[in-house]
Order: structure tokens, then sequence, then C-alpha cells
């Protein structure tokens, strides 16, 4: 029965969306206010009935109900609750469910947070979204029903897969989706302010908030996703170039260029059409990824298994959703531009020179994505793209882009005074330069020329993003203070900063070491000394496993037990490497156990990576930035 | 041209692309070695360079050539299934450990076993190139006389197992 009610709140939320799509958009063509005002409740109304949905089929996971196919397939009667409630957006069904969820929330938010926006540009923008959630509910109902029963059923379910049984992963896709999903908010706006045709700067106002919330959540969604492929896979690595990371990156490289964009924009009415484009290709972009991903043309050499029914569908829709957009662009965008100019050294240049390198680095993505699919249909496919081209074609744009960032930061909107801008920067340069080398130096030893790049950028874009928080922390009473959207920006760049650091440190000095190692025995590896004291058995709720205990000390001082596991699961028979990770702040201990070697000996892997949680804390503070510039005060609604 | 035209025209160009990609099921992608002679080879072998591994050592049985390396996902997802094959002793796995770096290659094989009789290294992707590798894992079912029979891109499993390969080795052992 609750499978049906989910199905049927789901299709009621379809009709809703139509609404929503429909008449607003008529409305605020013909001036009727009636019609308008649909949007806004309508919006309400398909949350409340997705929402009910969604519920049904948590439900369906907590009852065991191995009578709908995709709870038989998904779980299992073992399976820890959290973990069952998690699996609902574990597979397609269910993480498209969840999409249509989020982006119903996202609707909800507009219509609850734009009292400020006008009558007519809202009703187009819920109008848009409306018929984006009508794209997503068919797609849902006609292709992959999360509710089909499964008659007889199954006595068992299938069980989530392993790999996902873990926290980070349940928490990451949402986190995720809310990013992905965020973006056809700016999406929204801009086609509604494009069929509008008479907003030139307001709408990147309106617009700006939105995308950077989109962003920090996608910022935290990936950091999170990189993080548990770290601990979980066991590879010792925090970003792979795999055709579904890249998937989510390109539209936080185009998102990311978008904010730059939108701050021109809004502040100079200037690059209209190219934020207008950017807004699009965000959106586009987290579109294309689902496609990627869910359609299985790229991945399905590796994992997924390949639907074509729902790779058309989502294509389909693509085409429809960008196409009909670029159309709008082309037609409307040009008598949005504005002719206003800026002198060569002067912020709108940087920015612009932001947007180029995040453009090309995502261009270079997407290449590496699709280029095995090009090659195939040109040449009969003979080549596989692997880490080691993204790594080296992805710095081309980083390096310049990660330097320019502490120029950008301190230079004036239209034009900016060469000698006072030699005046600021000259120390920071110098300081960065010497820092960047010696740390290094001082702290491991050694240099090399990525080394003091990377060093040398990280220390350069520190100081540049701390000057003006600084200054405002000393300032004189009286003066102004640093404004949340400044604030906002500098902490965001220091994050980018730390990021770049940790990748810098860790890829330079992280430590990789596989050994054979014997009960008793003390093997050193980066210093420390590990002693492997037992090996036993352990049972979990859905797996046995075992268990190595390694005492780690430094210079003969104990510092931990590490207890790496190789677990079974009871269901799918798989075999997981749960590593053991000892955190501290400036270096990870990490501990994985292999297999029983011949001579009674176990093979181990144990790695020592400085640094790395920079890297995730580089991303968190990141989004930590975006944060505070949203709580700017121009952004807040007027109080009635 | 309308500059404002080229987001358009370059949407337009990528959609078939797209659309034929979705077509092309890797899975069905014809080898054009099935029924003939394996491409060449003749590599030094992961553990020892100075060992090598060829054609030659593939006659004479039915035996599974495994393209793998540790930079593919999908390598790992079928490694513990690999691991029983090669406990039940069906068929003899060699591999080609493509593109890959040899320290790196031999930590993997000592923490989640080794399933293979001898893998070839493959560092430059030469012989993968040979084969017409599409992507690692990607798994080759050669005959007795050295012939390729089947090919199968993706990660291992014991449903694919049972579906694709024990057909074709039941048929080849008659």
């Amino acid at each position: 029965m609750i499978p049906e009610i989910g199905h049927f709140a789901l299709i009621l939320a379809l009709a809703l969306a139509v609404c929503q799509g429909v008449l607003p958009m008529i409305g605020a063509q013909r001036n009727d206010s009636t019609m308008m005002s649909v949007g806004r409740n309508a919006a309400y109304g398909q949350f409340i009935f997705v929402a009910i949905s969604f519920a049904c089929l948590i439900v369906a996971f907590l009852q065991d109900d191995f009578s709908v196919l995709y709870v038989a397939n998904h779980s299992q009667l073992a399976l820890p609750t959290g973990y069952k409630v998690s699996a609902v957006w574990s597979a397609h069904e269910g993480s498209l469910l969840m999409w249509i969820l989020i982006l119903a929330a996202w609707t909800m938010a507009v219509a609850r947070f734009s009292k400020s926006v006008p009558e007519k540009m809202i009703a187009r923008v819920l109008s848009v979204l409306g018929l984006l959630s009508v794209g997503f509910m068919l797609f849902a109902l006609l292709t992959s029903n999360p509710f089909e029963r499964l008659i007889p059923a199954a006595l068992d379910g299938g069980d989530l897969n392993p790999l996902l049984q873990d926290p980070g992963l349940a928490i990451h896709p949402p986190l995720l989706y809310i990013g992905y999903v965020g973006f056809s908010v700016a999406f929204a706006f801009a086609i509604a302010a494009m069929i509008g045709g008479d907003l030139h700067q307001q709408w990147a106002k309106w617009t700006r908030p939105w995308t950077t919330v989109a962003w920090l959540f996608l910022t935290i969604g990936i950091a999170l996703g990189s993080w548990w492929a770290y601990y979980e896979l066991g590879w010792g690595g925090w970003w792979f170039w795999d055709a579904v990371e890249n998937a989510s990156f390109m539209p936080w490289l185009i998102g990311t260029a978008l904010i730059h964009s939108l701050a021109v924009t809004e502040r100079r009415g200037l690059f209209t059409s190219w934020t207008l484009l950017l807004a699009i290709t965000a959106f586009s972009l987290s579109l294309l990824g689902t496609f990627l991903v869910r359609s299985g043309i790229i991945v399905s050499v590796h994992a997924f298994a390949t639907d074509p029914t729902r790779g058309f569908f989502i294509l389909a829709f693509l085409a429809v959703v960008v196409i009909g957009a670029l159309i709008l662009y082309a037609w409307r965008a040009p008598a949005l531009d504005s002719t206003a100019g800026f002198s060569p050294l002067s912020r709108e240049t940087f920015l612009l020179l932001n947007n180029v390198l995040l453009v090309v680095a995502t261009i270079l993505v997407l290449m590496g994505t699709l280029s095995p699919l090009i090659v195939e249909m040109t040449t009969g496919g003979k080549i596989s793209i692997g880490p080691p081209w993204f790594e080296v074609a992805f710095l081309v744009p980083m390096i310049p882009l990660i330097f320019l960032l502490g120029l950008g930061m301190h230079t004036a909107w239209r034009k900016q005074d060469k000698k006072r801008w030699y005046s600021v920067l000259r120390i920071p340069a110098i300081v960065a330069i010497i820092v960047g080398v010696l740390l290094p130096l001082m702290f491991y030893g050694r240099v090399s020329i990525m080394l003091a790049v990377g060093c040398v950028a990280g220390v350069w874009m520190v100081i540049t993003s701390l000057i003006q928080p600084v200054r405002s922390w000393l300032r004189k009473e009286g003066t102004p203070a640093i404004t949340r959207s400044a604030l906002g920006m500098s902490i965001a760049h220091l994050g980018m900063a730390v990021f770049v650091i940790g990748v810098t440190i860790v890829s330079a000095f992280g430590v990789e070491s596989d050994r054979g190692i014997r009960l008793g025995e003390t093997i050193e590896v980066a210093g420390y000394e590990f002693t492997l004291t037992d090996v036993v058995k352990v049972e979990g709720p859905n797996y046995s496993a075992l268990e190595a205990l390694v005492d780690v000390r430094d210079g003969g001082e104990f510092i931990t037990t590490m207890r790496p596991q190789k677990r079974q699961y009871m269901v799918q028979k798989s075999w997981m490497t749960e590593a053991a990770i000892y955190p501290k702040w400036n270096k990870d201990l990490f501990v994985a156990l292999g297999d029983q070697l011949g001579d009674g000996a176990w093979s181990v892997r144990i790695q020592a990576k400085p640094m790395i949680r920079f890297i995730w804390l580089g991303a968190f503070i990141m989004a930590l930035g975006g944060l505070v510039s949203v709580t700017d005060r121009r952004y807040r609604e007027p109080v009635k | 041209m309308n500059r404002y035209l080229l987001p358009l025209l370059a949407v337009v160009i990528m959609i078939p692309i797209l659309v034929m990609g979705l077509r092309s099921d890797p899975s069905e992608l014809p080898s054009q070695y099935i029924g003939k002679p394996a491409p060449q080879f003749d590599l030094p072998t992961l553990k020892d360079a100075t060992k090598r591994v060829s054609n030659a050592d593939l006659s004479g049985q039915v035996s599974l050539v495994n393209i793998w390396a540790t930079w593919c996902g999908g390598c790992r997802a079928e490694h513990p299934f690999l691991m029983q094959l090669s406990r039940e002793q069906k068929i003899p796995i060699y591999a080609i450990n493509w593109r890959d770096n040899r320290p790196g290659a031999l930590a993997w094989l000592r923490e989640l076993g080794d399933p293979y009789v001898a893998s070839g290294f493959d560092e430059d992707g030469r012989v993968g190139i040979d084969w017409g590798v599409y992507g690692a894992p990607e798994t080759f079912l050669v005959d007795a006389d050295g012939h390729v029979m089947f090919r199968y891109p993706g990660p291992l499993n014991r449903a694919v197992w049972e579906r694709e390969f024990e057909p074709r080795i039941a048929e080849l052992s008659k």
C-alpha cells in the first residue's frame, strides 16, 4: 500500500509541476497576476507531494518491503538501519527521486525567499523550474519507477553494495545533488531574464546568492566524495580523474567561473551575455554529468549497467533544455550586453582571465572525459586517457590561475593605479617567494621546481587573502569595515591556498610502502615503527572481518594501535579492505591489510601522507567563504 | 557568423556524438581479432623484468588474458572474483598490466592477492593498442591454438562468468 501512495504522490506532484510550469509563464506574458500567483502555491504543493513520495520509499526500505523491486535489489534484512535509509539513494531510481526532491526544495526556497524580486520575473523563474521538474518526474515515472513491484516478493534483498556502506557515502550524494540541482536556479533566473529582456544587471544580484549556495554545497559534496575515495577505497589517493568524478567537477569549475563573472555583471553591468552563458552552461554540465553517469556510455566499461532507454530519455531532455536555452540566448542576449569599457589594469581584466582559465580547464576535463568516445568514433577506438594526462593538462590553466588570484583581489574596479598596486603587493610577493621556498626546505629538507611553485603560490594566496581582513580588523574607529561579501571572498581564497599547499606537499612527500609483516615483527616506514601484534576475527552486523592490530611507535614512544580490517560481506560475498587511518593535522598514517602471504606473513600497505587533511580542509574553507559572502547585507530581504 | 550562435553550434555538434556513444554498447564492440590468432606480444613479466611472457605461454590450453591497471576502479571491483577463479583452478589467467607503474602494480598484487599465472608489464600501452583494448578492465578468452574466442570489456563477476564464459569454455573443451 505504502509504495502505491508514494507512486501516486509523485504523479500528483507532476500534475502540480505542469501547472507551475505553464500558468505563471502565460500570466507573465499577459500581465495576469492571478495566473502568476499560481507559481508560488504550486511550488509549495509540489514539494509536499514529492516529500510524501520520498518518505514512502524510505518507509519501504525501513520495513524491508522486498515486494518492491528497488528495495529487494539494494537492501537486506541485516543491513544496519542507517544504511537502509541511505540505500534509498544508492542507485539510479532512488537517487533520481532524491534529485526531484531537491529540485522541489530549491524551488520552494526560491518561492519563499524572493519577495523583493518583481512579480513577473519570479513567475518566469518558477515556471522554468516547474518545467525542469516536469522533465525529471516524467523521467522517473516513465523509465525508472522506484516503486515498481516484485511479485512474488523476495525473501531477502540483494544487499547494498558494501563500498557504499559508509557514513561518508551516505551523505555525499545528497550534498552533491544539492549543488548540482542548485545550478538550476541560476539557470532559471538566466532564462527568465532573457525572456523578460529588460533587466540588464539586477538579475545578477538576485542570482548571486543562489549560485553561491549551490556552489558551496557542490564544493562540500565533491570534497566528501574525495575523502571517501581516500579512506574507503584504500588507494591512498584523493582524486582519480574518473568519469564520474569529472562529471561533478566540470559544473564546479564553471560554477566557480559563474560566481566570479556574476560579480562583474552585478557591480559593473559588464559581461552580461557571458554570465548568462555560464549560467546555462553550469546547469547543462550538471545535466551532462547526470547523462554520463546514468546512461553508462562512458563508465559502462567500468562499472554500471547500460540502459539505452534511460540514456535516450535524459539525452533528449538535455537536448531540449540546452538547445532551447541557447536559441533563446542567441536571440535575446545581444540586446543585454553593455558596451562600457574598462582599463587593462582593472579587476574586470583579472576576472575575465579567471573565467578564461576556468573555462579552459573545464574544456580540458571535458575533452579528457569524452575523448575515448570521440576517438572510438573516428578511428575505431584504441585509446584511453588515464590520470597522467589530466594531471599534466590540468596544471596548465591552474598555475596561472592561482597566481593571478592574489593580484586580482587587490585590483580596483574600472582602473587600478599602478603605483599603489606595486606598493601593496611588492612585499607579499617577496615574502611569498622566500617563505614558499624555505618552508619545504625547513620542514622536509628538500625543494624542487613544482614544489616551490606550489608552496610559493600557496603562501602568496594566504598573504593576499589576509591583507583585507587584517586591515579591517586593525582599522581606526569610524572607518568602514570589510563587507561580508569581501570577507567571504578572502576566506574562500584562503581555502584555495590551503588546498594548494596540501596538494603540493602530499604529492611531493607522501610515502607509500608495501611490505610483508609477521606476527610480532616491526617494520619502519617514514620514520615510524609499525609492529603487528595480533590478527583477530571480528563479527560485524552483516560482515565478518579479520582485524590486524598494529602498534605504532615514533622513536620508541607508543602512539596508537591501528586496526585495519579485511571484511567479507555475507550477502555479496565480496572482500573489502577497511583501511585504518591515524589522522593528525599535519600527517595521516594509513595501514591497509592485504592477503596472508605464504610464509605466515601478512601483506600490508603503509602510507604516510603529510598535509593530506589540508586538501579537504581547504575545500571546506572555500565553502565557508561562500557561506559568509551570502550573508552580505545587500542580499537580505528588505524589512517590511 | 554571429558569436552568440557559437554555443548553440557547439552543442548541436556534440549531441550526435553522445547519441552515437549511446548506440555503441561497448560490450558489443566487435573485436577484429575474434576467431583470429591473438596479436603478438612479448613482454617482461611484472614480477621479474628478466623473464618474459608471450604468445607461446598461451598455447596448449584455453586461457584468459586479463587487462588491468592499478588506476582502474573496475579492476579492483573484479579482483576478488579473479582470486576465486584462480582458487577454483578452472582456467589459467594471464594478465597484461597496462600503462601502469611496476611498484604500484606489485603492491596491488601483494595486497589483494595474485590470481595470475603471469602478468606482462605493458608500461607504454603498446601491447594494449595491438590487442585493441578499449579500457581496463577487459578480458579475452583465448583457445588452445592461441585464437581469440571472446572479449569482455568491464569487470568480471560470477553472473557474467556463468553467462558469457562458461558456455564458451564448455564448447571449446569438447
